[in-house]
């Protein structure tokens, strides 16, 4: 072979147009390399740049602006024995800005060639996140308020491994974009071209000028030295190699034959901390261990270890339909911000619902079964009220037992965990 | 018997991994995060991939890229999330790229409220692309359809080669509840029909039908593009060439609605009244049939799991019987108006809510008995 490109689809670029020379330089790179052209992919995205994926003949995906190092980086995840080339303009430079740091820091072994030519072609020469602030451009006077970015530099802090720059009538392009793709991790080569369609129609810039503006950007020669580190994918399928076990559903089987249960509704009331979760999972298990339905709604801040904590759970021996509470049987009330958030509920309790109260919570007025607790006098920790609480219920047989919640506790923690737990529990029963 | 508990978006992964995925690629959003915690344990114990995206329009990118080699990929977020999906949906739906869109829905609009739910995109999941193509969206009640459902939508998303939402909720996905998963009869997986003739055109298939799939990254040359495209995977502007297109992604879907309609009913005789609902709501109308018809009033009941596109022989065929048609949603109607659209000539009531909180079954009866 001594093309890649596609014959019935030649470039079709304004005359004079860098495009042309950089198609023609990565046609040759891929020669050079003589990749296989079934193991290679060209991502693009919209623009002149985005026309690249017609020209060759491999794979090819072309989808949205700035994005194709997104797609470009899920191919290569999802096979590594691609070789995988993105092309992109100096928009999809500034549109897909997350895009190229994340490349960058990632170290994915994806080549990015970059098309600068300082302005949106395609739109009628509008300015771009590289475009001189001196320009004259379809955007009127908005870019003299700008400055460009030079994403070398960028590309540098952000811990890409290898960084090239160089004009796009360069001879030695081809042997820059060939090594660019032959350099095992993230590659960037930043060409910069002229827009003769739209840019260079009001500013003047020619190949030699070019020259002088890679002469006076600092110097881009590839591997950067101190950011080598191992390539993405390799270290990504080292360490998920690792985790060899994978994780089977929580089953509890039914150990205990309760007679005569009735739904049960439990509302535990706390503050972020006191492990009302592990409480309501607790309180879960117990009813599993005796073959019941059980779901639980948790109700807390996205903020951790600040707020109200509240744990709803509903214990059946039918198959639970509205997963909410409507009747409590028990309502915990362990932290002022817990009762508050659940104010409304203690108006409707009935007499026979069971609340426990910590000493020092207020409640609203009720008429439930109220039984007040000091678990300070028990030396209890704030920590482990949830779970004492849980002892006060099973002793008084409200919702669960001895029984059910010593299943439960065997069934949801360690042996020690369970012993330190039954030790709490104990002290309340 | 032995239960299992788990919350809906444990469920809804463990759902994928039955289905086959192998690549998750998402960002975490309240309350769709522990979709992500659960596939990065599962998925690379079982030699899947599973990536935390840089931002959501990275991830879906990821997706892209990942199906287009050949993976069942699966993402998940919420409604902000959707909106940032978009564009990136519309590539999808418009190439014929599979996914499957976990959508664990939260109270909006915008970022709104991280923890409270609400079936705030019902909608949105339909028209929020460019152009109206159709997608699928279906819709769980509880954990044991987000575990089912995610096995449909992965069937759906490799047949039909479209983006399948599964439209959970936070009082789904964050809910823990137990229930019986070795008893679970899934539907058989269904894999991506692969190419096999001589010269392969991407987009070349049957005018109902999603193309024949080869990967990028195989021996045969794949080209995928975002842009109007011919049968040959190259822009078009050829108006016979795109109308025919256009025609196929909306027909490709029409055409099986009958099949990918899924449903629960509670059909009572002597009731006048259907009740139409779908997602955590059905479970609240479902219980308050059961208490109506112990009072000796009953009313017979329909749940939705496939939203869209929109069962329509379903809905006539259903509610044929029936004086009343009374649609719950929690929402301010989202999806009322399809069923009036379809059931033209009935009586067709509408309750809805939008507070953050669960509609509870008392609520559902008042508005039966008081209307």
């Amino acid at each position: 072979m001594n093309s890649y490109l596609n014959k019935t689809r030649p470039p079709v670029y304004c005359p004079g147009c860098t495009h042309e020379k950089i198609t023609k330089g990565l046609d040759k790179a891929i020669l050079k390399l003589n990749l296989p052209a079934d193991k290679t992919v060209i991502v693009t995205d919209i623009g002149c740049s985005g026309l690249f994926d017609t020209f060759f003949n491999v794979h090819a995906l072309h989808g949205i602006h700035g994005r194709a190092l997104t797609y470009a980086s899920g191919l290569k995840l999802a096979n590594p024995e691609l070789n995988v080339i993105v092309t992109m303009g100096d928009g999809g430079l500034g549109i897909g800005g997350a895009h190229v740091l994340a490349s960058c820091r990632k170290n994915l072994d994806l080549t990015l060639i970059i098309l600068n030519n300082f302005n949106f072609g395609m739109t009628g020469g509008q300015y771009s996140a590289t475009t001189p602030t001196d320009a004259m451009v379809g955007s009127g006077f908005l870019n003299h308020a700008e400055i460009p970015l030079d994403i070398c530099a960028i590309a540098q802090s952000a811990g890409a491994t290898y960084i090239d720059r160089c004009s796009g009538h360069d001879e030695s392009l081809p042997g820059k974009i060939a090594a660019a793709i032959e350099h095992k991790g993230f590659s960037i080569i930043e060409t910069l071209g002229m827009c003769t369609g739209r840019y260079t129609k009001k500013n003047q810039l020619t190949p030699k000028l070019l020259d002088q503006m890679i002469t006076d950007l600092p110097a881009r020669d590839g591997i950067i030295e101190k950011n080598q580190r191992p390539e993405y994918g390799e270290r990504y399928r080292a360490l998920a190699k690792e985790k060899n076990t994978f994780p089977e559903a929580v089953t509890i089987e039914k150990q205990i034959d309760l007679k005569d249960y009735q739904q049960q509704e439990v509302v535990i009331l706390g503050s972020a901390g006191m492990r009302i979760v592990t409480a309501g999972d607790i309180v879960c298990y117990a009813g599993l261990c005796a073959g019941m339905n059980v779901s639980m709604k948790n109700d807390y801040n996205i903020t951790v270890l600040r707020g109200q904590s509240v744990s709803e759970i509903l214990i059946s021996p039918e198959k639970i339909g509205y997963p909410g509470i409507e009747s409590p049987s028990v309502v915990l009330a362990l932290s002022d911000e817990g009762v508050q958030r659940r104010k409304k509920i203690f108006a409707t309790l009935k007499p026979d619902t069971f609340v426990l109260k910590e000493r020092t919570v207020t409640i609203p007025e009720t008429n439930a079964n109220v039984v007040e607790i000091d678990f300070r006098k028990f030396k209890i920790k704030k920590q482990d009220w949830a779970l004492a609480s849980l002892g006060v219920m099973a002793k008084k047989e409200k919702a669960i037992n001895k029984k059910m919640l010593k299943y439960a506790l065997k069934s949801r923690f360690t042996e020690k965990v369970y012993l330190i737990a039954m030790e709490t529990i104990e002290k309340m029963t | 018997m032995a239960l299992s508990f788990m919350e809906g978006n444990e469920a809804l992964a463990r759902g994928a991994i039955a289905a086959g995925c192998n690549f998750f690629a998402g960002y975490p959003i309240t309350p769709a995060t522990t979709i992500f915690n659960s596939m990065l344990n599962m998925l690379p114990p079982k030699g899947g991939i599973c990536i935390q995206g840089e931002d959501e329009i990275a991830s879906m990118g990821y997706c892209i890229g990942a199906s287009m080699a050949g993976k069942k990929v699966l993402t998940a977020t919420s409604g902000p999330g959707i909106s940032l999906y978009s564009e990136q949906l519309s590539f999808a739906i418009g190439s014929e790229i599979p996914l499957v869109i976990a959508d664990v829905q939260r109270l909006g609009p915008s970022t709104g409220s991280a923890t409270r739910g609400a079936d705030s995109d019902i909608q949105f999941l339909r028209w929020g692309s460019t152009s109206g193509v159709p997608v699928i969206v279906l819709a769980p009640k509880d954990a044991l359809d987000c575990y089912v459902l995610a096995v449909h939508a992965f069937n759906y998303a490799e047949e039909f080669r479209c983006p399948v939402f599964i439209a959970s909720n936070k009082e789904i996905g964050m809910t823990r509840e137990s229930f019986d998963l070795d008893s679970v009869t899934l539907p058989p997986i269904v894999e991506r029909n692969l190419f096999s003739g001589d010269s392969y055109l991407p987009f070349e298939a049957e005018p109902d039908a999603a193309p024949p799939f080869l990967p990028i990254g195989g021996k045969t040359l794949v080209r995928q593009t975002s842009s109007t495209h011919g049968p040959d995977g190259y822009i078009t502007i050829d108006p016979e060439v795109i109308a025919e297109n256009q025609a196929r992604l909306r027909e490709k879907i029409h055409s099986a609605r009958k099949r990918i309609t899924l449903f629960e009913e509670d059909i009572k005789e002597n009731s006048d009244t259907l009740i139409i609902s779908y997602g955590v709501t059905a479970r609240a109308v479902e219980d308050a049939g059961k208490t109506l018809e112990s009072k000796g009033k009953p009313v017979s009941t329909l749940t939705l799991k496939t939203l869209w596109p929109v069962p329509e022989e379903l809905l006539i065929e259903k509610a044929k019987p029936f004086k009343r048609i009374l649609v719950i949603e929690m929402n301010l109607g989202q999806y009322v108006n399809e069923i009036k659209r379809v059931l033209c000539d009935k009586k067709v009531t509408f309750y809805g809510q939008m507070n953050g909180v669960l509609i509870t079954p008392a609520k559902i009866m008042e508005v039966i008995e008081n209307e």
